[in-house]
């Protein structure tokens, strides 16, 4: 499936956007993101007015087999580790032009992952970026209202992170016998 | 009343209450609510009857349907789109399976594709005469409008029992074709449905769309503009409601869409009653595709080339389809596995909520309930 060109200008106007051929998408350092968006709904930047998907992909850090040549001509294998990443995807369409989809990713490191919310040019993201906040543990700067939506509040951790692991009490409810009973007497429950 | 009340009632100084506390109040609508079509909650602060602010609060059926889906293969997710917006299985089925197909091309035999199509507008039927009943109920004709409506549907879920096993979990696509082919006869009572269709139709528009109490209740509430429908990510319906021209069997073309003649409604105010009276229209327009795909289905296989391992290369796509509540996409990541690495659900009614808050305000609370019922929400596709 081949792609029309529609990141071209893009590149063209940002130096610093990056085009990711394989998943034929604009990778977009988050401190330009919201000029991108800015720029990319203007009528002559091909009228982006509709963003119609905004998602997480989590990556974890992975381990990279790698040849490399000695100097003296024999082969050795590295070992590279790659860092992981947390990538906040946004698919874009333009109803105006009926084109699409044009893909945006702000790519953020897995520790203390902040992104910039688009919700101010699109107003579409704002539950969606509440929902990759709430799943992924992305912040977003600038979010009109950036809560947890589909989780509970007092809910600790980000379900949908590749190395998410639910806690052993997950469904766990106190009562006054076995092992609970146990625990209460050993001090660690409180019965109400 | 307690002695220390009574004093506290006696000393209290009539002359100088005013006639009438005011101030705002907060309820809690939902999520127990029968008006909000399962459980759903919202939080609205309320100026005697108005709405002043109001915020929608999810995840009460939140399963976390993506999470499960990365972990098993690509075809097992297929039975669990059924649950996503259980009204309508096919449409998601298809968005499912168009994805998946863009991932690892198959060809889709023709008959699959009609069948397809077909399936797709008996869904859209089922959709939107079950949306016009419970819009009604909302409104406050308990029952009636709902009973004639679920009539009509309980038709087509028969003829989708008997194509694929089950009224409502159907589970009939496949990546590259159906499951199996429709039993004998099933064309005939399709089209016996489809020909009955037109006549419940007329019965239910006489009935509704002139009536006095529908209008004063619908006309000019809830007015969402064109423009900001589109910047909300507003699709289906609710978009061509406010105007915008934008059907993704239209533009998109995907299947074999671009074979059927139909007109895409759109409405000018942007109001309830163009959101109500959109579905009754597109209907029309669905029997009419039905009645071309009826009448030009061929015979032959409704299976494709497909691998027995689905096992796409490294690639991610969306896909994308018209479900009868909007756009329905499915964004799916390959890393070279039997499984998906990301699997993410667009679900239409949980961003068409997004712009519920700018809709009500200013109306009173039981606006709001018409204005919710308008929008047309499936909390199992809502919060996943």
């Amino acid at each position: 499936m081949s792609t029309p060109a529609w990141h071209e200008p893009v590149l063209q106007q940002f130096p610093a956007v990056r085009w990711d051929g394989a998943a034929r998408a604009l990778i977009v350092p988050p401190e330009l993101a919201r000029a991108v968006a800015e720029w990319l709904t203007q009528p002559d930047h091909g009228a982006w007015d509709f963003c119609s998907n905004v998602t997480g992909v989590d990556y974890l850090p992975r381990e990279v087999k790698e040849k490399s040549k000695r100097p003296d001509g024999t082969e050795e294998i590295v070992v590279r580790t790659e860092p992981g990443s947390l990538q906040v995807v946004y698919h874009l369409y333009s109803v105006a032009q009926r084109s699409g989809p044009l893909v945006l990713k702000q790519v953020v490191p897995r520790q203390a992952p902040a992104a910039v919310s688009l919700t101010p040019v699109w107003r579409s993201c704002e539950l969606q970026e509440r929902e990759v906040y709430d799943l992924f543990g992305v912040s977003f700067e600038g979010h009109p209202d950036l809560r947890r939506i589909l989780m509970w509040d007092e809910f600790t951790g980000h379900p949908m992170r590749k190395d998410y692991a639910e806690p052993q009490d997950y469904e766990w409810e106190p009562t006054p016998h076995g092992d609970v009973l146990e625990k209460h007497r050993r001090g660690k429950v409180i019965i109400a | 009343m307690s002695a220390a009340a009574a004093t506290a009632a006696a000393s209290y100084s009539l002359v100088r209450q005013p006639a009438m506390e005011t101030g705002l109040l907060e309820v809690s609508m939902g999520p127990h609510h029968p008006s909000t079509h399962g459980v759903f909650r919202m939080d609205v602060r309320l100026d005697g009857e108005t709405v002043v602010a109001l915020k929608p609060v999810f995840g009460y059926l939140h399963r976390n349907h993506e999470k499960l889906a990365e972990g098993m293969s690509y075809l097992a997710s297929m039975p669990f789109t059924d649950r996503l917006d259980y009204f309508n299985s096919m449409t998601n089925n298809w968005a499912y399976a168009l994805a998946a197909e863009q991932l690892l091309p198959i060809e889709v035999p023709e008959r699959a594709q009609y069948l397809r199509v077909i399936m797709a507008e008996l869904t859209r039927l089922v959709n939107h005469t079950s949306l016009v009943g419970f819009f009604l109920n909302d409104l406050g004709a308990l029952g009636t409008p709902l009973l004639y409506a679920f009539r009509e549907r309980e038709r087509i879920l028969d003829l989708f029992e008997q194509a694929s096993g089950a009224r409502m979990m159907c589970n009939y696509f496949r990546f590259g074709g159906l499951r199996c082919d429709v039993p004998e006869g099933w064309l005939a009572r399709a089209r016996a449905v489809v020909d009955a269709f037109p006549r419940f139709l007329d019965e239910f528009e006489k009935l509704l769309c002139e009536n006095e109490i529908v209008l004063a209740r619908t006309q000019r509430v809830g007015v969402l503009s064109g423009a900001q429908a589109v910047n909300a990510g507003i699709t289906g319906p609710m978009l061509r409601a406010s105007g915008v021209n934008y059907d993704l069997r239209k533009v998109d073309r995907y299947g074999i869409y671009e074979r059927f003649a139909f007109r895409v409604p759109l409405g000018s105010a942007g109001d309830c009653y163009d959101r109500f009276m959109i579905r009754l229209l597109e209907m029309r327009e669905s029997l009419k595709i039905l009645d071309a795909a009826l009448r030009d289905i061929p015979t032959g296989p409704v299976m494709g080339n497909a691998p027995r391992v689905f096992k796409p290369a490294a690639s991610e796509t969306y896909g994308r389809v018209e479900s009868p509540k909007g756009e329905l996409g499915f964004y799916l990541i390959a890393d070279g596995t039997t499984k998906p690495y990301r699997y993410r659900v667009r679900p239409p009614s949980f961003i068409n909520l997004t712009v519920l808050e700018d809709l009500c305000v200013g109306h009173t609370i039981a606006d709001a309930v018409v204005i919710l019922g308008s929008v047309d929400i499936v909390l199992g596709e809502v919060d996943r």
